[in-house]
């Protein structure tokens, strides 16, 4: 069965053909061309897909694109302010080496803001290691992650987003 | 150069950007133009014969491009994957070798085995016409249980492997062994099993391939840790395509760990099957057939006896172990459980005499292969354990009965009774340090405050050596390799001044875009945004082996430094020519040329434009361009040491472990980038804390289904099942490399099992717990506490 | 995936023309269990009834009484909301403690009941809260609604709307997770009323059950010490290889014990 699906991505209207059974990660990764998303796992666990939508951190791997019809989804690939600037929670990252093979990082960063802004850009040690229980790191054993989170959060507080 | 880029400084990584900004390329991201998909339909039983196999209904399903299968690759005289490391057994003969068909030809081995290629217009017509494909099965008994592989009446894997047995190996001389054991005041005794893991990095396995007709050219994307390796196997031995004409490349690779180096049986069949079909064909591994194919780590059964004197110095180790091999030889699998792992059983200590006695069985399960660390966090594991044991045997303080035994720092270097020359090395000063880090002193108070609130505190340590740096070409020739283990580097300046670096190691996660041109830039003055390091395709790059083995650095690194030298080298005759001084005169310093003594000085971005525009020049003994090859073979392995402390409180009612600190002191001798070095052991110590705590690939022992074939069911290290880390360093520098560096990849992972362990069973003493397998989960620490009240009341 | 008919109903009776005569079709809620089902191709439904876009289904009403909470209303909204937080904190604790948070954006409560899956937590409130389960077609009692392994006692075609937790004197819900899957490998949700105490465990067997000696005592001594003593047969609960049978049952004393002593805090 096949339908138009119409959503705003990052700031841009977007519509594709797609199937009922199409992900919304398929969508954005095929149909878009956007694969900065990335696909973990098959059980919802992973977290390697997590985009916003409608201002919620949500697995893209577990929602049909027809479901995403009218809503605004952000990726990875729309947090930078401009294309020699990061976003805050991108930085913290860098600056902390909050990465390693680079995989998870999108689901990470993007479930990452969601924390800091749904603790109020409060966050402590035990939060954000308790509020990344959906995303898998297998590098950086969440270290520098934590780090950078706990970083960022002032940041973004300072920076208003 | 400058004390915030060079060598030593925490230079924020350059990959780093793409990867932040959902623009880093891995397979699955590449835009293919009418590419196909494919799905392989794979094996429901561990062990079974194939009596048919029926195409024909899948093949008339919508959008089937093509289905192969065994047959298809038989006819096509399609060679078998190697495992490219002859290891010989105790009688010299070499292993057994059963073959390893890319698709299964009459029997199928463990569960997942490849038995159909549908390859199609879409991802899910191919898994529509799979399901299309009927296989008539005949359903045989499975072996499963590593411990009663090598039993009598077991059902067998292969007929190539009578009993199951690979090889039976030793090292050492048992009657000595046993001699010194006849004398010994003490003999601590111990059983354990090293758990089974699934490697899990966060990229599933994929392949893409197109193949040119007009050109006979086939390009492989592939999730590759060592693209030439893998081109020279599917050229020399399984396809037959020749190397020239094969192209690998493995783009961003989203973690290895190991799992990355073996040649497997999807990219072979994609690239196979990309000329057949005439179209790209795609391959992505869902994760639950990451769990299923990708090689498996571990999985020992050992029993170990340590004998001691009656002033607590070690006089002899004996080691005997089952290693499992799964149903087929993966690439490099037969030495992983010897010479990676049971040449390293001296661990730091001065224990005279060792042997060790190692038999690898075949299973109907995955293939078992290199994990990070690959036989060495094996070794670590049974001599931290034992030496813990027997300190509490014999009623001594666990770290003075290991300082009681170091290999001393005036011994260096030290020729270990098993094989191996240490090449440099200090290591009481490294536990003292992590002594001091974690506080030892005030562990007492902490246990009883813990107490206090119904906790059991313990402790553990683990003080491992590795060797690794892999390695001195013809030592492992010797030892039954069949590659060299140099590693290359091609330093290219473009006329302009900026500069390409070649390697042949390849980066899945470890930053060498960063560390590789930190080498660079402090040699050679180069600023760090004129540097590209370039790597991972076998049409840019020179041949090298790829990166596992913590070698990238000691061996590739030490590449790029002869490069250096040989571009410094040649620059000179240009700058002297130039300055119209002699050679001998000239220095190179900060990027600039100077006359010795004089002020005339010429930048090397000058020199490089006079070797690429070549008016004014040395002619007669200088070719033009700047442009350096060098190939780097190491004289012998490099030897990072370190002690780790871990401590964990338990819950007694639940039987919950928690780690509630964990230190690490390494010598990596000396550190190019410490940010990305404490990375490396951060994430280490989380996969050794995931072996010892969380991480088992359990398969059903009747009917050999993979039980733990998800994150529903293996248990993945979660941020919320570690502490933050403290690390600390302390440096002897490697002699024989001209970096002065070791490897520190998988030392978290080598160490940390044992001190982890030894913490459980330090808190779990006092119930009189006297042993935990791996990895101890609730479940198994509340059993072993139930055993313990049930022993008690006996 | 198999693929599948999808229809996106506005209102309830649209959703109910839609599942009408289609035998094969599946309702979907948060679709954090179904989507994951289709994907590994477990279940191959001719039509998708999402309900999603029926507005009337979300959404928290707070009386003195206690909350009726939406059968489409998220875990997050649930955990988040200050009726439910100051009506019956326990449950808001529950619904924070489900899954990860990307999964509470999708999750909802009328999903997790009507599945059954004898690992979630919401099971384990309703019955101990005795909720009542509020369909398109009547009510349900809490006991008798979930009859068993992804069984319910819902008829085709009836669809949650909402459920109605009564407020406690005292609750508190205790999750043992599985390592892995982060589901309840043992919950248990204790609750006292001015009716009595329930004690509702989820995870260890087949469907959520209660534990009769443990709340007869508690009637009698609302104290974790009321049931230190109290032992539940291994016998019927759940054993894989993260906890054996016998393991579980130890877990639902120490999972009830605390659960009592995090109430009377």
């Amino acid at each position: 069965m096949t339908f138009s699906v119409a959503m705003t991505v990052n700031g841009k209207a977007v519509s594709g053909k797609v199937e009922a059974r199409t992900l919304l990660v398929q969508f954005l990764r095929e149909n878009l061309g956007m694969t900065g998303t990335h696909v973990g796992c098959d059980t919802s666990q992973c977290g390697a897909c997590v985009v916003d939508v409608d201002g919620k951190s949500i697995k893209s791997c577990t929602m049909l694109a027809v479901q995403a019809e009218g809503t605004k989804v952000t990726t990875i690939e729309g947090l930078a302010p401009s294309a020699d600037k990061l976003h805050p929670m991108q930085e913290a990252f860098r600056e902390n080496h909050a990465l390693q093979c680079g995989f998870c990082t999108p689901g990470m960063v993007m479930s990452a803001i969601d924390m800091v802004k749904r603790n109020n850009y409060q966050l402590d040690e035990a939060t954000v290691r308790r509020e990344l229980e959906g995303n898998l790191c297998r590098c950086t054993g969440y270290h520098n992650i934590v780090k950078a989170i706990l970083a960022a959060a002032p940041a973004m507080k300072s920076a208003g987003v | 150069m400058t004390a915030e880029t060079g060598i030593g400084a925490r230079v924020r990584r350059k990959e780093d950007k793409r990867f932040l900004t959902g623009t880093g390329r891995y397979v699955d991201d590449l835009p293919l133009a009418r590419a196909t998909y494919a799905y392989f339909l794979r094996s429901p039983h561990a062990h079974a014969k194939i009596k048919k196999i029926d195409t024909t209904a899948a093949k008339a399903m919508p959008g089937v491009v093509e289905i192969f299968t065994g047959k298809d690759t038989a006819d096509a005289k399609m060679g078998g994957l190697i495992c490219g490391w002859v290891v010989k057994d105790k009688h010299g003969e070499p292993h057994k070798a059963p073959a390893h068909p890319v698709m299964a030809l009459d029997t199928v081995r463990y569960v997942g085995d490849t038995v159909a290629m549908v390859i199609a217009n879409s991802i899910d017509e191919a898994k529509d016409a799979a399901e299309a494909i009927k296989v008539d099965y005949e359903v045989k008994p499975a072996n499963v249980d590593l411990a009663r592989a090598l039993d009598k009446g077991v059902a067998e894997v292969h007929p190539e492997a009578p009993g199951n047995l690979i090889y039976d190996w030793e090292i050492g001389v048992k009657a000595d062994v046993d001699a010194a054991f006849a004398k010994a005041a003490h003999v601590t005794k111990l059983d354990l099993v090293n758990n089974r893991l699934i490697p899990n990095a966060m990229e599933p396995r994929a392949a893409a391939a197109e193949y040119d007709k007009g050109t006979g050219n086939y390009t492989l994307w592939s999730t590759s840790q060592n693209p030439h390796v893998l081109r020279l196997i599917l050229s020399a031995f399984v396809l037959g395509i020749p190397e020239h004409k094969l192209r690998v490349v493995a783009p961003d690779v989203g973690g290895g760990f190991g799992s990355k180096i073996f040649c497997y049986n999807e990219e072979t069949m994609v690239c196979w099957a990309a000329s057949r079909v005439g179209r790209p064909i795609k391959w992505t591994a869902e994760r639950s057939e990451s769990f299923m194919t990708d090689a498996h780590g571990r999985d020992h059964v050992t029993h170990a006896e340590l004998a001691i004197d009656k002033d607590g110095k070690f006089l002899a180790l004996k080691v005997e172990t089952i290693a499992n091999m799964g149903a087929y030889l993966s690439t490099f699998s037969t030495a992983v459980p010897t010479y990676l792992y049971a040449t390293l059983l001296a661990g730091q200590y001065t224990t005279p005499l060792i042997y060790a006695n190692v038999k690898a069985a075949v299973t109907h399960t995955a293939p078992v292969d290199a994990y990070r660390g690959a036989g060495r966090p094996e070794a670590t594991f049974v001599i931290e354990t034992i030496v813990s044991k027997a300190a509490t045997e014999l009623k001594m303080d666990t770290a003075d009965l290991r300082r009681k035994n170091f290999i001393p720092s005036t011994a260096f270097p030290y020729q270990t009774p098993v094989a191996l020359q240490y090449d440099s090395g200090n290591y009481p000063p490294i536990i003292d340090e992590a002594i001091e880090i974690a506080d030892y002193k005030g562990f007492e108070a902490r246990r009883a405050e813990a107490k206090s609130r119904g906790k059991l505190r313990g402790i553990g340590f683990s003080s491992y050596i590795e060797a690794c740096g892999l390695a001195p070409s013809q030592v492992v020739g010797s030892l039954g390799a069949g590659v060299g283990q140099w590693e290359s580097a091609q330093i290219k300046f473009n006329p302009t001044g900026n500069v390409q670096v070649m390697t042949g190691a390849h980066s899945h996660g470890q930053g060498h875009e960063t560390t590789f041109a930190q080498l660079v830039h402090d040699k050679l003055g180069v600023p760090m945004d004129q540097i590209e390091v370039v790597h991972g395709d076998t049409a840019t790059t020179p041949f090298g082996m790829g990166t596992y083995g913590s070698r990238s650095l000691a061996v590739g690194g030490s590449a790029i430094m002869k490069a250096t030298d040989k571009i410094i080298a040649k620059g000179k005759k240009v700058a002297a020519h130039l300055m119209e001084a002699d050679v001998a005169d000239v220095e190179f310093e900060n990027g600039t040329f100077k006359v010795a003594g004089t002020d005339k000085s010429v930048p090397l971005g000058q020199v490089v434009f006079s070797a690429y525009v070549p008016h004014n020049y040395p002619h007669a003994d200088t070719e033009p361009g700047m442009d350096e090859n060098a190939f780097y073979d190491p004289a012998n392995f490099v030897y990072p040491a370190g002690t780790q402390i871990c401590e964990v409180e338990i819950d007694p009612d639940t039987g919950v472990v928690e780690v509630v600190a964990h230190t690490a002191v390494d010598d990596f001798g000396n550190i190019i980038n410490p940010m990305i070095v404490e990375g490396q052991v951060h994430g280490g110590i989380v996969q050794g804390v995931g072996q010892a705590l969380l991480e088992a690939a359990v398969y059903d022992k009747g009917t050999g289904q993979l039980i733990s074939g998800s994150y529903m069911d293996y248990t993945m290290p979660r941020a919320d099942n570690v502490p933050s880390f403290k690390l600390g360093y302390k440096v002897t520098p490697c002699p024989h490399n001209p970096l002065g560096v070791k490897g520190c990849g998988e030392a978290g992972a080598i160490a940390a099992p044992a001190a982890v362990m030894n913490a459980v069973h330090d808190a779990l003493a006092p119930l009189g717990v006297k042993h935990v397998e791996m990895p101890a989960t609730s479940l198994n620490v509340w059993q072993s506490i139930q055993g313990a009240h049930r022993a008690a009341a006996e | 995936m198999y693929d599948f008919a999808y229809h996106r109903p506005k209102s309830l009776a649209d959703a109910a023309a839609a599942l009408k005569g289609k035998d094969e079709s599946r309702v979907m809620a948060g679709g954090m269990t179904l989507i994951p089902t289709l994907k590994q191709r477990l279940a191959k439904p001719s039509d998708v009834v999402d309900l999603g876009g029926i507005k009337e289904l979300a959404g928290i009403k707070a009386e003195g009484s206690g909350v009726t909470i939406g059968a489409m209303t998220k875990h997050y909204d649930v955990s988040t909301s200050a009726d439910v937080k100051k009506t019956i904190p326990a449950l808001a604790s529950l619904a924070g403690h489900i899954g990860d948070p990307a999964v509470r954006n999708r999750g909802t409560i009328g999903g997790s009941v009507a599945n059954s899956d004898p690992a979630a937590d919401y099971p384990a409130a309703v019955v101990a809260l005795n909720a009542t389960i509020n369909t398109t077609t009547g009510k349900h009692a809490a006991d008798g609604f979930f009859k068993g392994l992804f069984e319910t006692a819902l008829k085709d075609g009836e669809l949650i709307t909402s459920i109605s937790f009564p407020k406690p004197e005292k609750a508190a819900y205790m999750k043992f997770p599985n390592p892995a899957s982060r589901y309840a490998m043992v919950g248990v949700f204790v609750a006292k009323t001015k009716d009595g105490v329930r004690v509702a465990v989820t995870g260890a067997g087949s469907s959520v059950f209660r534990v009769k000696a443990m709340e007869e005592a508690l009637a009698k001594n609302f104290s974790s010490a009321a049931i230190k003593d109290i032992k539940i047969p291994a016998k019927d609960l759940n054993s894989d290889i993260h906890a054996s049978a016998e393991y579980r049952a130890h877990l639902v004393g120490v999972m009830a014990r605390r659960a009592v002593d995090a109430a009377n805090k």
